[in-house]
């Protein structure tokens, strides 16, 4: 009965949604208020009715109705509840689920918080936002319908692919959606300022929050599903540049830009069609994303079970709102009428600058993704290749570098026209830094890759020179400590996310760089009882036992390490198996410290002619690469920040600051 | 000049959508993303040599008994389900007078006698290859697989999983005809 009901919700949604893109924009054509404000109830009510329906999907996993056809192919009743939670959207067709809900409910924060919002413009943003509304609802409704029933219901069901069976991946997928489905909000007021002919500085200030919120979600959701990748796929790495991570990546390199260029559009009144452009090109990187991953062109381990019906579906709709809105774009933005001039050497100058790097870079990815592909279709499947980290390595990283140094200078220069010289000088600690950095690294690890050093000198050099940045707002050294503490606190929070920001930036590229530089790894085969050596450490086979977990039994290894001056690590890898799935998962032995993880796998094992059973073995030393994690931490710390600031609040920011007259003091320093 | 730029991302969009609705249509008629070419297509079927698997199954078989016509090596095993699923089109195959050379994979004697008593057995040869080491030389991932070897000996074409009345007519029977000519 309630999966009914879901049934039906979902389907109100889908007409609701429909309404939602004709009346608001009749209205604002009309200049029609009722109409107008007739699509903010809609956009609500859209939100309420896919709440309903995910809570009757959610509630039929969690009782474990097997009559639901997607419940059995995707839950079993033996499975932990956390689990049979994330099942919902685990698979293709409650994840869908799960992404309408998400697009629903930023529309619907639109329409409740969007006060201030020029009506017109808050109109046709909540008809755009359910025009992508109504394409996937169809989609759902039509292809991938997640209430289908079974008669007669099995008695349970087939069980959930166990490697999904882990915290890491039950919440990286919605930190993921939150952030690609954010970028809607960009994409819905960059078309809407399209159809209306307006776009201005404070279209720039509404469009900053969304962006910056679905930046942090989705830098979240990367890190997350990284980490998983890392200590769930036993492979000892972090990024494998496969075609979907590359899916997720690409929208965080444009959403960055888009990040930076909006700062323009918003305190300059400058750059609009490109950022126009930005918004429009972030948001068809995450719809092609969808596309990758759910239409069987590509075979990943992130895909889900994938039929091309739907992936022709999938197709268009991005041929109708990314061709759409990229017609519209070339029709409506000669009337856009460039704001402030600015010399190339300015902040100006160097968010083009950071623009034009990171949408290098993206070009860079996406052809690296699509090449294999475009080969296959052209030749028919007889010629596939796989591009693989030697390509992404050779391109992506020279991008990086500039755009790396660049950042360090970009924050120091003024708005308009710059003085280079001047933010050279206040840099040379920051050279300093760099050169001192790639001096010790060179020292303390003589036998790597040459240009790691020099990687390190760059995080160090980003570090120093942001530390830098910071410091000169609040007068630090230059004036009392006190007077310091005082600027700090009445720092703007979006500067100092910025900086936060641009400091975990600095130490993932020092994660970055010393995962992929110095990491030791071995792979052999050992008997109970045997030695391997790898580096400074000696590893020993202690143990083999088997036992039983909740719904697996597992093999697990007891190894003993021990280092050159004696001490000992203990670390029990697993390898577990999956009855109900008839699947195996490894389950990483990590010991991390803040320099470095230790890193075991346990592999299959075989029985030589002599009879002794082997074990495949696995070791990694992966040095700093907890920085990584960490970096992005901080990152998402800096957004979070940046998103508090009171500026980029979307309630009634103007009320406000007339309570609060001059809250810094000192005349606010530029952004 | 800047229209030509403002125009620029629709042609580039249109060209991308393009190739993939050409990559999504093909993947709609069986095109599977997850198999890669075989290497050792265009080139002489691998050294090898089988024995039978028993005295009353025809078999055993060599790298030379695939020279002089046009035949079909196919990988199968007892206990694999879709090997069960082609066996009537295997059978049509053989009645219509094409040599079709198996290759038994990871499989005991005793089953496999059984199974081939039971669904018939239209093989000129079964070799047997318990450890799958023939298989290896053949590069084969799974069961079943099928290879086309020309007169000359070399593999002219794989198709890897189940054969269907499909992928035989489609696929399959033009690439004989063809090799035959």
């Amino acid at each position: 009965m309630i999966a009914e009901i879901g049934q039906f919700v979902l389907v109100l949604a889908l007409i609701i949604a429909g309404v939602q893109v004709v009346v608001p924009m009749v209205g604002a054509a009309r200049g029609d208020g009722t109409l107008m404000a007739f699509g903010s109830r809609m956009a609500v009510a859209q939100a309420v009715l896919l709440i309903l329906a995910f809570a009757a999907l959610t509630h039929a996993f969690v009782v474990s109705d097997f009559s639901l056809a997607l419940v059995f192919q995707n839950s079993h009743s033996l499975k932990p509840m956390l689990y049979k939670v994330s099942g919902v959207w685990g698979n293709h067709e409650g994840s869908m689920l799960m992404w309408v809900l998400i697009l629903a409910v930023y529309g619907a924060a639109v329409a409740v918080f969007g006060r201030n919002l020029p009506p017109t413009l808050k109109a046709r943003v909540l008809s755009v936002q359910a025009m992508i509304g109504v394409a996937f609802l169809a989609f759902i409704v039509f292809t991938s319908n997640p209430f289908l029933r079974l008669n007669p219901a099995p008695p349970d069901g087939t069980g959930l692919n166990p490697l999904l069976q882990d915290p890491g991946l039950a919440f990286h997928p919605p930190l993921l959606y939150l952030g690609y489905v954010g970028f809607s909000m960009a994409f819905s007021f960059a078309v809407a300022a399209l159809i209306e002919g307006r776009i201005d500085a404070a279209w720039g200030r509404w469009v900053r929050p969304w962006t910056l919120a679905a930046w942090v979600f989705l830098t979240g959701g990367i890190a997350l599903g990284s980490w998983w990748a890392y200590y769930e796929l036993g492979w000892g790495g972090w990024w494998f540049w496969d075609p979907v991570e590359n899916a997720s990546f690409m929208p965080w390199l444009f959403g960055t830009a888009l990040l930076h260029s909006s700062i323009v559009v918003e305190k300059r009144d400058s750059l609009k069609s490109w950022t126009i452009l930005l918004a429009i090109l972030t948001f068809s990187m995450s719809l092609l994303g969808t596309f990758l991953v759910r239409s069987g062109v590509l075979t990943s381990v992130h895909t889900f079970a994938s039929d091309p019906a739907r992936g022709i579906f999938i197709l268009m709709i991005l041929l109708v709102t990314v061709g759409g809105a990229l017609s519209l774009f070339a029709w409506r933005a000669p009337t856009i009428r460039g704001g402030g001039l600015f010399a190339p050497v300015s902040r100006e100058g160097a968010l083009v600058l950071n623009n034009m790097l990171l949408t290098l870079a993206c070009a860079t990815v996406l052809l690296g993704t699509l090449y294999p592909l475009i080969l296959d279709a052209a030749s028919s499947g007889a010629s596939r290749v796989s591009v693989g980290p030697p390509y992404f390595n050779a391109t992506f990283a020279p991008i990086m570098v500039p755009l790396v140094a660049a950042m360090a200078i970009g924050p120091l220069l003024a708005w308009k026209r710059g003085n280079l010289r001047a933010a050279a000088r206040k840099l040379l600690l920051a050279a300093a830094a760099a050169i001192a950095a790639v001096a010790a690294t060179f020292i303390a690890v003589p036998d790597g890759p040459a240009l790691a050093p020099f990687a390190i000198g760059l995080a160090a050099w980003i570090a120093t020179g942001t530390l830098v940045e910071g410091s000169a707002r609040i007068r630090l050294f230059a004036a009392p400590a006190a007077e310091s503490w005082r600027r700090l606190t009445g720092l703007p929070r979006a500067a100092s996310g910025m900086t936060l920001a641009h400091l975990g930036m600095a130490v993932l590229i020092a994660g970055i760089t010393g995962a992929s530089a110095w990491r030791s790894e071995l792979i052999t085969t050992l008997a109970v009882g045997e030695t391997a050596q790898i580096k400074n450490y000696a590893l020993t086979l202690q143990a083999v036992e088997n036992g039983k977990g909740p719904n697996y039994n597992f093999e697990r290894g007891t190894f003993l390490l021990t280092d050159r001056n004696g001490a000992t690590i203990v670390m029990y890898p697993e390898r577990r198996f999956f009855p109900v799935a008839g699947q195996s998962t490894t389950e990483a032995a990590i010991k991390t410290t803040l320099m470095a993880d230790l890193y075991a796998v346990l592999g299959t094992s075989r029985t030589t002619p002599e009879g002794t059973e082997q074990w495949t073995v696995r070791f990694f030393i992966n040095p700093m690469v907890p920085w990584i994690w960490l970096g992005a931490l901080v990152m998402v710390g800096g957004g979070l920040l940046s998103l508090s600031d009171r500026r980029h609040r979307v309630g009634a920011p103007r009320r406000k600051q007339q309570h609060a007259p001059g809250v810094s003091g000192a005349p606010a320093p530029a952004e | 000049m800047r229209r030509i730029l403002l125009i620029l991302p629709v042609v580039i969009f249109a060209v991308l959508i393009g190739v993939l609705a050409v990559l999504t249509l093909q993947t709609k008629d069986g095109r599977d993303p997850s198999l890669i070419p075989s290497a050792l297509l265009g080139k002489p079927a691998p050294e090898f040599s089988l024995p039978a698997v028993a005295e009353d199954i025809p078999g055993g078989f060599a790298t030379a008994d695939l020279r002089g016509r046009v035949t079909m090596v196919n990988v199968f095993a007892s206990w694999c389900v879709p090997c069960l699923a082609e066996h009537p089109l295997i059978s049509r195959l053989a009645a219509d007078g094409l040599p079709i050379y198996a290759i038994d994979h990871r499989d005991t004697a005793v089953d496999v006698a059984k199974w081939l008593k039971k669904n018939g057995n239209p093989y000129t040869a079964v070799g047997f290859d318990p450890d799958g080491r023939v298989s290896v030389e053949w590069g084969v991932t799974g069961v079943p697989e099928t290879f086309i070897i020309n007169a000359d000996g070399v593999v002219i074409y794989k198709h890897s999983g189940l054969m269907t009345a499909k992928v035989l007519k489609d696929k399959i029977l033009p690439k004989i005809r063809e090799a035959r000519e």
